[in-house]
């Protein structure tokens, strides 16, 4: 791959586009098909890579010189990779899907060379059943997703990529942050603080050494979220693209974009995305002759979830142990080396772009009163149709599981959706109808969190869910502060108890106490959301806890996992 | 000020419906805690940030939704606190009934019971049973180090010592481990402590709330409500830390230091924490000796008054009383060297009287009277945390002045001070340095006048206050303008960049101060080096201001004393010479007796009066010039040539060796009266112990001697005695102990009602205007050759004092530090085949010694280092007793030297 090292401007950017457009046109007869493999981790996982090889050797063999083949991040539909899709003149899209060696055969000879879809492999296209998956979703954030290759910043440039920055710079940092405040975007870690409102903290915050920072949290950790994962890896130049724009309204000249390590191909594509920035001045001096000068690099984080929080993140790029510190100060005003520090989540800054470029008007016009625009979730655990969705805000939770996720697996019933991951809680049905909206979602007992979706059906039994959490987060805890070291630990073990059939009376109590004193009293977030999952499986499954204890009866769960080992 | 200005100042809040004053910056339990409003806390201690970790200090505020910490929440004007509500009971309750499940309830055998935080809440708290048994840390022990026991089974997790082990000694020596419930403070990789960083300062222990670190060798002594805690000062440098001597049996079973209090705060070094034992060694003194055919005898102390007094008086009638010279002590009280001054003077008629100072800081008193009119630090210790830079040359202060380290160590790392270290070595200190210029030994001059021509170029100089506060600014200009930065670095090898960042450090700064001690006093130059620094800091604009100054460290615990009070061969107490006549007359009439008009000789010049014949007897408290004096082989021919030795001393020390008479004296620990530390505070130094046998305190050994001389000074007690010292001493005027049992006083303090000075020069310098003196850059007096190629450089370490007379007797500190170690630099290491490790002689014109080699990349190129502690390796048999020629301080800092494999 070769890095182009020319210091571009907006005329040259526009050329570059132009010329990216024209090389992938489909004319019909020169060019008639563009294959794109789908290579995100996840695809990956499931053979992949094997499918792209596959590919690349028959349309050699073969001599299909009218075919563009290209490779690009995830689509979203993890419960179907390894996955296709086939770009037909006309724009139509045939996604193909579960693939392995004789279904790529049966699609390069009766659609590549015979011309019609195969219709045996029941693909994805304006017919088929799968299609409520993305019918019901909209693709702001994830518009690029499928159509770029990650790694080529050109494709990224040929779908309006960098325009947004030309844009921003032309204008006075406050008109940015204005822009931002007026789309009503909210950070997508979970949190929903208003962005435009913590740009402007970072921008008034006065410098020790006039020095400030951009970080960008990709530290996702929660189990069975994926999002920023999934941005990382298929489109990471709207996520610099979102960077730049957010420093040069803050005044920062250097930023940290913080990636777990357990991400290569993140970390990987990232690599070759700033690369490629900076090959065209895209990052760096005068970037695009405004004079506006910043420097990007990747933080490779080692593992602990708690580093997702935003002091202990900080304090580990400082190269000291992750564990949070009191907020206030907050990093808008003390941050990295106790410098004003804008931190924001990546789904954040991958919304920045489009809201620029649309308008606020735009982006606002999707979503409830106060919660506006999309977002995007990983939809998990017991509904047909697995993957990474982007919703507009104020779906509701039903329409998300029953028309997106396609209803609860093997015609099950549904029991509870747990979202926002160990700081989330579990709603149950009487609640699905609740929308997606951060103080909605709230109400119920939940958090938006960053994206995680878990959907469990009748056969869950809800002590033994809410013990996983508290298992994850009691291993996750920095171990600083009281209520979360000792408290969670407590909690655990009473959790353990209960689904060993060994629970006591007044454990629920016990449970009750100490989450809520765990909620009021714990340093950092972590520690303060930390008992949500147990507190809301109390509130609306306190049956699940009750039979545990009257009957004495040990999880199912735990038989399950029991045979498991013994296999 | 005016008045509305006073009010902003002040935030007001309401605790518990209580009206309470607080200023800005201070934190709801800070306030409280002032107070003295209760509010639980476990993870807070007042000398490092906070963390926030125990979540106790908990509180209500009107508006509110939730229990807030009171530890991270700043006061605001009008905020409504609540402590005692029902909620907040119930939340601290929790949290301290979830410490107490993973807490071993085994207070029946603890060290810590009766002094631990957690059980002190408990108690208040009604935590008497475990709700919430679960998993505990299970018994994990880190012990193998001499000093300091870990049990993380105790350990409630609360973070202060690994903050203090950061944030303020900069060891970093231990860290957390793991994570959830697992998690564990651990030395650095599990190791021993003794592979760390660790300096064994024990302040870890001071800050435990509870007992999972305990100070290994007063373990098992007593419990703690068996003991008497008595409040003294700590006899080591010239800090003045507090310390307080738990005892038991007349015994010393504890050593501790009030956090938060006291100038010290609370922190102290390994030899205050754990280097007192010599006070109970069983070579301690407990009767006078006599010397006879070679060999000490006990004599009574009848028998020694009467020997020793008529000795005197023989001597006195053939050969005048010029004949005695007198050598006080800076580690005896103010009254002590009072008294020893006025037996020297009235008792037997002579001002031969002189103490250590000469060999550390003679040159600061010839250096900072013509300039500033006074020669002691000019700023409190205080002050450090309103120092915007720090300039600390030729002191190495992480080893001679620990518990001042700490403070810049915590002031560089929690608050943005710029510290700038101007060594030949790379001292401790340096890591914490912005900058560090290394220079060769000797050529400080160059490097100051460096730092003034950068600043002068850069036009950093304060200009203002240089026309209203300085004189002969003009004519001082030349002096450094040859000094270029290319130019100071041919001479110094400091590199030029680094000299002129340093430089626009120290200008640029609001405030800036100058720390330095024996790297810039011992020299030939010692006076010019000192009259560098104080042009400096007049150019910075920086003296007489808050976090500014120039700020000798002084070595001994009361070196400043001893000069204040007049053991000095041309001043009385207070620095009042002797030479004129007013003065004296005022001394005549109150200690009734015609007194010598003549100025006495110096300690260096005693000794070559001792050999010359000139003088015939010596009279010692409490020194040891046999290994503290520059060529030690000419002090013994001079003690050797002595008609009469006496040395009053807690040790038969390597000066006692020489003596005819050793008068046993009582240590520290076994008398009253007071100690001025090295930022001119007098300090309490407070009875503990009773004295060994017969042995007595110094200065009931004086008088009685006095007596015996026909001459009777009548106190009964030290208390009286401080009582005439503010009589005839302007500085001292204000001072009684009724005034230091409350609390310390900074001299001058001139009246009953004078507060005590804690910044000199404030309004106007001591000599009115401060002078701006030319100096001259000149090299030491020998330099390396062909035959002596190396630079040889003295100086202390951390885990020993002086001659080693109190800490060679401890245990402990021997364990660590047992034998003096060369400093090599690894170049010349490898151009000499000298392995770390190795035994290697080295050898100057005046003798030669051997010593273990440290070789490491730590000293510059060309230079090495001894400590000058060790009998077996002392260091002063090499040094130059060539004398700065105003001061009479020898140059210890720099002779030509030659190094071999033995």
């Amino acid at each position: 791959m070769t890095i182009k090292t020319k210091k571009i401007n907006g005329k040259e950017l526009e050329e570059i586009k132009a010329r990216n457009i024209k090389g992938n046109t489909l004319d019909g007869k020169v060019k008639k098909y563009k294959v794109t493999v789908h290579l995100g981790t996840c695809g990956i996982a499931s053979g992949a890579d094997e499918i792209k090889k596959q590919v690349e050797k028959e349309i050699k063999e073969k001599e299909l010189k009218n075919i563009i083949f290209t490779t690009s991040g995830c689509v979203g539909f993890c419960s179907r990779e390894p996955m296709l899709t086939i770009k037909e003149p006309d724009n139509k899209m045939i996604t193909y899907y579960d693939l392995d060696e004789e279904k790529v055969s049966v699609i390069f000879k009766e659609h590549l060379i015979g011309g019609k879809i195969a219709e045996s492999l029941n693909p994805i296209n304006s017919s088929s059943e799968l299609v409520s998956f993305y019918k019901y979703q909209v693709s702001r954030v994830l518009h690029n997703r499928g159509e770029i290759n990650s790694f080529r910043i050109e494709d990224y440039i040929a779908k309006d990529g960098y325009k947004a920055l030309i844009k921003a710079l032309d204008k006075s940092p406050q008109e940015v942050i204005e822009i931002v405040k007026e789309s009503g975007l909210r950070g997508r870690g979970g949190a929903g603080f208003p962005t435009g409102i913590k740009w402007e903290f970072c921008k008034n915050a006065k410098s020790k050494t006039s020095l400030k920072y951009v970080v960008c949290n990709g530290d996702e950790g929660d189990p069975g979220a994926f999002m920023d994962r999934n941005l990382l890896e298929s489109d990471p130049h709207s996520i610099l693209e979102g960077i730049l724009i957010a420093a040069y309204a803050i005044g920062a000249k250097k930023g940290y974009i913080y990636v777990r390590a357990e991400y290569p191909l993140a970390i990987k594509t990232l690599e070759n995305a700033i690369k490629q920035a900076k090959g065209y001045g895209l990052i760096g001096e005068d970037i695009l002759d405004s004079g506006f000068s910043f420097d990007l690099s990747i933080f490779q984080g080692a593992g602990a979830f708690v580093c997702g929080e935003e002091t202990a993140l900080l304090k580990s790029i400082e190269s000291k142990r992750g564990m949070p510190v009191p907020k206030p100060p907050f990093p808008a005003n003390e941050g990295l080396y106790g410098l004003p520090t804008l931190i924001n989540n990546v789904e954040t800054f991958s919304n920045v772009a489009q809201i620029i470029l649309k308008g606020a008007n735009w982006f606002n016009s999707m979503g409830t009163d106060k919660s506006k625009g999309t977002k995007i979730f990983a939809l998990t655990g017991a509904v047909n149709n697995v993957g990474l969705v982007e919703v507009p805000m104020g779906m509701t939770l039903r329409e998300i599981i029953f028309k997106v996720g396609g209803g609860i697996k093997e015609n099950k019933k549904f029991k509870a959706v747990q979202i926002g991951g160990p700081s989330g809680g579990c709603i149950p049905e009487e609640y699905l109808d609740t929308p997606i909206d951060y103080e909605k979602v709230q109400e119920v007992g939940a958090i938006m969190g960053s994206g995680g979706m878990i959907v469990l059906d009748e056969d869950t039994c809800m002590v033994d869910f809410a013990r996983f959490f508290m298992d994850f987060i009691q291993d996750e805890s920095c171990g600083q502060c009281v209520p979360c070291r000792i408290g969670t630990k407590r909690m655990l073990e009473i959790l353990t108890r209960i689904t060993e059939g060994n629970g006591e009376e007044g454990d629920i109590e016990k449970l009750e106490e100490l989450g809520k004193m765990i909620k009021e009293t714990s340093l950092c977030g972590l520690g303060k959301t930390a008992p949500n999952p147990v507190l809301s499986t109390i509130k609306y499954f306190r049956k699940d806890y009750e039979e545990h204890i009257e009957t004495h009866k040990s999880c199912k769960a735990l038989h399950r996992k029991a045979k498991i080992k013994k296999v | 000020m005016n008045k509305k200005a006073i009010k902003e100042e002040q935030i007001t809040i309401s605790i518990n419906g209580i009206k309470i004053n607080g200023s800005p910056g201070q934190t709801i339990l800070e306030v409280a805690l002032e107070n003295d409003i209760f509010i639980p806390h476990l993870c807070y201690d007042p000398r490092i940030n906070i963390q926030g970790a125990c979540r106790l200090c908990l509180v209500e505020i009107e508006g509110f939704r939730e229990a807030v910490p009171s530890c991270i929440t700043k006061i605001s004007q009008g905020l409504k606190i609540k402590t005692d509500t029902d909620h907040i009971r119930n939340l601290i309750k929790l949290n301290l009934e979830l410490i107490v499940s993973d807490h071993p309830l085994d207070c029946l055998t603890c060290e810590s019971c009766g002094n631990c935080e957690l059980q002190d809440l408990a108690y208040l708290y009604d935590i008497d049973q475990n709700r919430f048994r679960g998993e505990v840390h299970p018994k994990k022990v880190f012990e193998d180090n001499p000093f300091i026991i870990r049990d993380n089974e105790k350990c409630i997790l609360c973070g202060r010592c690994v903050r203090i082990c950061d944030n303020l000694i900069g060891a970093n020596a231990i860290g957390y481990a793991g994570r959830g419930f697992d998690c564990e403070i651990i030395p650095a990789f599990e190791q021993s402590l003794k592979d760390t960083d660790c300096i064994f300062c024990g302040n870890c222990i001071s800050t435990c709330p509870v007992g999972a670190l305990q100070a290994k060798p007063y373990l098992k002594k007593a419990r703690a409500w068996e003991t008497k805690k008595i409040q003294t000062t700590c006899p080591y440098c010239g800090v003045g830390c507090q310390i307080n001597l738990h005892v038991k049996n007349n015994k010393i079973v504890n050593i501790t230091s009030d956090v938060g209090k006291n100038i010290n705060k609370g922190s102290l070094c390994v030899k205050g924490k754990f280097g007192l034992d010599f006070v109970h060694d069983s070579k301690r003194l407990t009767s006078p000796l006599k010397k006879r055919d070679g060999k000490f005898e006990k004599i009574s102390w009848t028998n020694a008054m009467g020997s020793i007094s008529s000795k005197l008086k023989e001597i006195i009638k053939n050969h005048g009383p010029d004949s005695i010279g007198i050598l006080s002590s800076a580690k005896c009280t103010n009254e002590e060297n009072f008294l020893l001054s006025r037996f020297a003077r009235a008792t037997i008629g002579t001002n031969n009287i002189d103490h250590c100072a000469r060999l550390c800081h003679a040159s600061t008193i010839t250096g900072l009277i013509p300039t500033f009119g006074s020669g002691a630090m000019t700023n409190s210790f205080e002050d450090i945390k309103d120092s915007d830079a720090v300039i600390v040359i030729g002191s190495n202060t992480t080893e001679a002045h620990p518990v001042i380290s700490y403070e810049l160590i915590n002031q560089v790392i929690e608050h943005n001070l710029k510290l700038i270290v101007i060594d030949p070595r790379k001292i401790p200190l340096t890591k914490y340095a912005y900058i560090h210029l290394q220079q060769k030994p000797g050529t400080d001059i160059a490097v100051l006048l460096g730092l003034m021509n950068v600043i002068y170029e850069n036009d950093l100089h304060d200009t203002e206050y240089i026309d209203k506060r300085t004189e002969n600014f003009e004519n001082f200009i030349n002096s450094f303008k040859e000094y270029s930065p290319e130019k100071v670095e041919q001479l110094s090898g400091v590199i030029k960049d680094d000299l002129i960042e340093a430089a626009k450090v120290y200008g640029s700064a609001k405030t800036a101060s100058i720390f330095y001690s024996m790297g810039i006093t011992q020299h030939t130059c010692g006076t010019e080096n000192v009259i560098s620094v104080a042009n400096l800091a007049m150019m910075g604009g920086n003296v007489g201001k808050k976090g500014g100054g120039v700020n000798p460290l002084r070595g001994q615990n009361n070196v400043q004393g001893a000069c204040d009070l007049g053991a000095l061969p041309n001043v009385y107490s207070g620095y009042q010479y002797v030479e004129d006549n007013e003065i004296r007359e005022k001394f005549e009439k109150e200690w009734g007796k015609k007194l010598p008009p003549k100025k006495g000789l110096t300690v260096t010049e005693m000794i070559d009066g001792a050999l010359s014949g000139k003088i015939k007897v010596l009279y010692i408290m409490g020194e040891n010039p046999m290994l503290s004096d520059p060529d030690i082989l000419h002090v013994a021919q001079g003690l050797k040539n002595l008609d009469l030795l006496v040395v009053q001393d807690i040790f038969i020390t390597e000066t006692g060796e020489f003596a005819d008479f050793i008068l046993p004296s009582a240590c520290f620990a076994e008398k009253n009266g007071t100690f001025t530390n090295t930022d001119r505070r007098i300090q309490r130094v407070n009875k503990a112990l009773n004295p060994p046998g017969e042995a007595m305190e110094d200065w009931k050994i004086i008088c009685r001697l006095s007596e015996k001389l026909g001459y009777n000074m009548g106190y009964s007690s030290v208390s009286e005695i401080m009582d005439e010292i503010a009589k005839v001493t302007p500085i001292y005027a204000g001072i009684n102990y009724k005034r230091l049992n409350a609390s310390p006083l900074q001299w001058p303090c001139t009246g009953k009602d004078h507060p005590g000075t804690d910044i000199l020069h404030a309004k106007n310098f001591a000599r009115g205007k401060g002078r701006f003196m030319p100096v001259e850059f000149s090299l030491p007096a020998e330099n390396p050759d062909k035959k002596y190629p190396y630079i040889l450089t003295t100086g202390r370490i951390l885990y020993h004092f002086h001659t080693r007379t109190m800490t060679g007797k401890s245990e402990f500190l021997n364990l660590i530090a047992p034998m003096a170690l060369a400093h090599i630099n690894e170049e010349d290491g490898r151009d000499l085949n000298i392995k770390d490790g190795e035994k290697i002689r080295l050898e100057t014109r005046r003798g030669k010694i051997e010593a273990v080699a440290k070789v490491d990349g730590n000293i510059k190129k060309g230079v090495v280092f001894i400590p000058f502690h060790f009998a077996e390796s002392p260091a002063n048999k090499l040094t130059n007793p060539v004398l700065d020629p105003k001061a009479k301080i020898p140059e210890y800092k720099a002779c030509a030297v030659s190094i071999s494999k033995v």
